[in-house]
């Protein structure tokens, strides 16, 4: 690696573990103060009453339910609208379906190229908004889990589950004072508040100093029509422009994805300079990294937030590290020294390994570098990324809540080893609490397989493939892993707007989205319920080292046991038929 | 549905503010402090005419011009794409052999002379607008020839690191 390389990564790395305790602190201040902030009444009502589970879940569904309607209406009628300065037509049904339900699901997938489809209306309107939206729903979740597991409950006269004035402000290291006691709650917080305060002030503030670095850097940001310009050697060149520039920037904050443009941040309009780049790829994870410590905030249990975050950290840095062996080494299949198919000079390997690497440990999606086109090993570092579940960090909210449910596995195993009834943070983990977790861990994994299965068996599956050999089968089990954990990201040899793949893809994405949220929800409902108990000998300590290498154990193994056999056939067989020499 | 009027007042504040205020206010700003860039860097000629954007590179097949790296979408912009091809792909070893041929045949090299690895493989975009200085330095000669240039003029010109293939281009016919 050269030298300016090996200083961005450590500039990253450094950025990404020094700023995370503080966007965490931030991030509890934020879904922690109980004064309403400006215009919270206007919209929801009382917004400091709190919301149990099956109410929170209610609130959320209901609030995706119009997401949708608007989003497909958008995207089915936009040649009738405005902002359509280049006259597309209107997006077709299967296709408008896979779209809508990718970017309320946060997967931004996309089976369409933004400049040749999407008008600006419907790009600004329908898929800009569902950015900030899916994004401040992840969040919103994390948070009503976070309260669930911190909540001190207390039984009032009437028999409700309260806090009592008296357990209120227990305030060990800033722990969550904010309900009114007496009211009818089981501490999950409120929907309406989480979500708008997540978006107004997490989000939107960021995106705008973002989005205007990037328009600095060469990121468009306009409403005029295309550009025809005539080239040096006298061939006519369309330059595609719109409002590009606020739209990546929360792309990237919101661990969304969706590229303005079809080829996504390798567009020199989407990406210009190795400046933007780094911001870029910083944004994917800034936000995610800050939810270990909020965790630890609101719980009171800081070194368990600095566990979480450490073992994310672990995973991390081992798939940056074979990816970027991976890149350097050479292709003797194509005899030639680097890799540089699909991917961009002015980032070079180890950048595009990077992202590689950071979009799939959150669940972003975004690219700089085809994937398709990478070296087998590091295709297989972004597959076993999505494939645990993004928890690498993952996306925002959403990472935080799919790494607990491996938490309470963790912490359920670790209790059968001694016969004990499990705790986690003082509480009583049950069979009900471990069937949350598991159906959360298993159901998207499911998905992937019998998907993956499917492809590969049908014709219709087989038909929208590009490669030859394993890497067709590793094409079709990225679509599948993309989809089911909402990543978005594509081996993009795969042609996806066929209706197999945008029917089976939209119900891979909703059972990532919700077979996750729901037990996600049930689980914190329950949690919030129990009574806190003193730490006695027995309890297993989830602060320390023990405890991270139990729960990579239990990650890796899971992960390991449900994929290895799909991973040989795909990217591990590839890499050895590739240093034979062989092609396909 | 008193909830149903909050998730629809919320959702109806939520999408004015993120999905018409924002994106407003960035070009608001973005028009007034970086116009060129905003409205896509766009590059124009002597006489006026739009040449293209500095950040889009443009097919050049001339032996006069640099070439930039190979697009698998031929340069097309509406979309733009890559090949899409992986590590073991019988069709991407063929493309990146006849890129080889091709480039050694117009640099008058011996069949089995080494080209630079960014010149016969395809670009993630398609429409990169870099190569290496090492990439440039390779085509130094051939447009030096025929434009009857002074290598060491032009050298100069593509310094080190990488080089806009574009603006190096433009450069070239103000010079010539």
């Amino acid at each position: 690696m050269k030298t300016d390389d090996v200083l961005e990564l450590l500039l990253y790395l450094a950025l990404l573990i020094g700023l995370a305790p503080f966007i965490g602190r931030y991030l509890a201040w934020v879904f922690q103060v109980e004064r309403p902030l400006p215009g919270e009444k206007l919209m929801a009502g009382d917004t400091s009453r709190s919301m149990n589970w099956p109410q929170y879940l209610k609130a959320l569904l209901l609030f995706h339910g119009i997401g949708f309607v608007v989003l497909m209406l958008l995207q089915m009628l936009q040649a009738k609208l405005p902002g359509n300065p280049q006259s597309l037509a209107n997006v077709p049904f299967p296709l408008a379906l896979n779209t809508a339900i990718s970017f309320l699901t946060n997967t931004n997938w996309q089976a369409y190229s933004g400049e040749a489809t999407m008008s600006y209306l419907t790009q600004m309107l329908g898929l800009g908004v569902q950015n900030f939206l899916s994004a401040a729903t992840g969040m919103a979740v994390a948070a009503a889990l976070v309260r669930g597991l911190g909540e001190r409950p207390s039984r009032s006269s009437s028999g409700q589950v309260g806090v009592s004035p008296a357990d209120s402000p227990c305030d060990r290291d800033g722990r969550e004072p904010s309900l009114r006691p007496g009211r009818s709650f089981s501490g999950l917080g409120n929907f309406w508040r989480d979500v708008s305060r997540a978006t107004i002030y997490v989000l939107l503030p960021l995106s705008i100093l973002l989005s205007l670095v990037l328009v600095q850097q060469g990121v468009p940001q306009t409403f005029d029509v295309f550009a025809s310009a005539t080239t040096l050697e006298g061939s006519a060149q369309v330059i595609p422009l719109g409002p590009a520039a606020s739209q990546i920037a929360i792309k990237q904050l919101g661990t969304n994805g969706g590229g303005f443009f079809g080829v996504n941040s390798a567009h020199p309009f989407e990406n210009p300079t190795r400046l933007s780049n780094f911001l870029q790829c910083f944004a994917i994870l800034a936000l995610a990294a800050g939810f270990p410590f909020m965790f630890g905030r609101m719980t009171g249990h800081r070194r368990h937030g600095w566990c979480l975050f450490a073992t994310m950290l672990v995973l991390l840095l081992t798939g940056l590290g074979a990816a970027l062996w991976a890149e350097h080494q050479s292709n003797p299949s194509l005899g030639v020294l680097t890799m540089l198919e699909g991917k961009e000079t002015r980032f070079g390997i180890a950048d595009s390994a990077l992202w590689a690497t950071a979009t799939t440990a959150a669940s972003n999606g975004s690219v700089n570098a085809m994937h398709d086109s990478l070296m087998p090993l590091s295709g297989l570092v972004a597959l076993v990324n999505m494939l645990l579940g993004e928890i690498i960090f993952g996306g925002v909210g959403s990472g935080l809540y799919g790494m607990i449910m491996f938490v309470v596995l963790t912490v359920f195993l670790a209790g059968l080893m001694v016969g004990r009834t499990p705790e986690y943070l003082g509480k009583r983990i049950e069979a009900r609490e471990v069937i949350c977790a598991a159906v959360a861990v298993i159901l998207p994994s499911l998905v992937v397989l019998i998907g993956t299965a499917l492809s590969v068996l049908s014709e219709a599956g087989r038909a929208s493939l590009t490669n030859a050999g394993p890497h067709a089968f590793s094409e079709a089990l990225y679509a599948w892993a993309s989809a089911a954990n909402n990543n978005g990201s594509a081996f993009g040899g795969l042609n996806a707007n066929t209706p197999f793949y945008n029917y089976g893809l939209s119900f891979a994405m909703l059972v990532g989205r919700f077979g996750v949220i729901v037990p996600t929800l049930m689980l914190a409902g329950r949690m919030a319920q129990k009574r806190i108990a003193e730490p006695g000998p027995g309890t297993f300590p989830t602060d320390g080292g023990l405890f991270i290498v139990l729960l990579l154990g239990v990650i890796l193994i899971v992960g390991g046991l449900t994929f290895l056999p799909a991973l040989t056939l795909g990217p591990i067989v590839e890499h050895m038929l590739m240093n034979n020499g062989r092609t396909f | 549905m008193k909830t149903l009027l909050h998730a629809l007042l919320t959702f109806a504040t939520l999408t004015l503010i993120t999905g018409v205020g924002y994106p407003l206010l960035v070009t608001g700003i973005a028009r007034v402090a970086f116009a060129h860039q905003a409205n896509g860097s766009l590059i124009t000629g002597a006489d006026g005419k739009l040449l293209g954007s500095e950040l889009l590179a443009q097919e050049f097949k001339s032996p006069r011009y640099f070439w930039p790296r190979p697009s698998a979408a031929a340069f097309a912009t509406v979309p733009s794409g890559a090949s899409n091809l992986g590590s073991t792909s019988a069709a991407l070893k063929l493309v990146i052999s006849d890129r080889a041929a091709a480039l050694r045949k117009a640099h008058n090299l011996p069949d089995n002379a080494p080209v630079p690895a960014e010149l016969v493989q395809a670009s993630g975009s398609g429409l990169d607008p870099h190569i290496s200085a090492d990439a440039a330095r390779f085509q130094l000669k051939r447009v030096c020839t025929a434009r009857g240039l002074d290598e060491a003029l032009v050298s100069a010109l593509i310094g080190d690191g990488q080089v806009n293939v574009l603006k190096l281009n433009q450069t070239l016919d103000t010079l010539h």
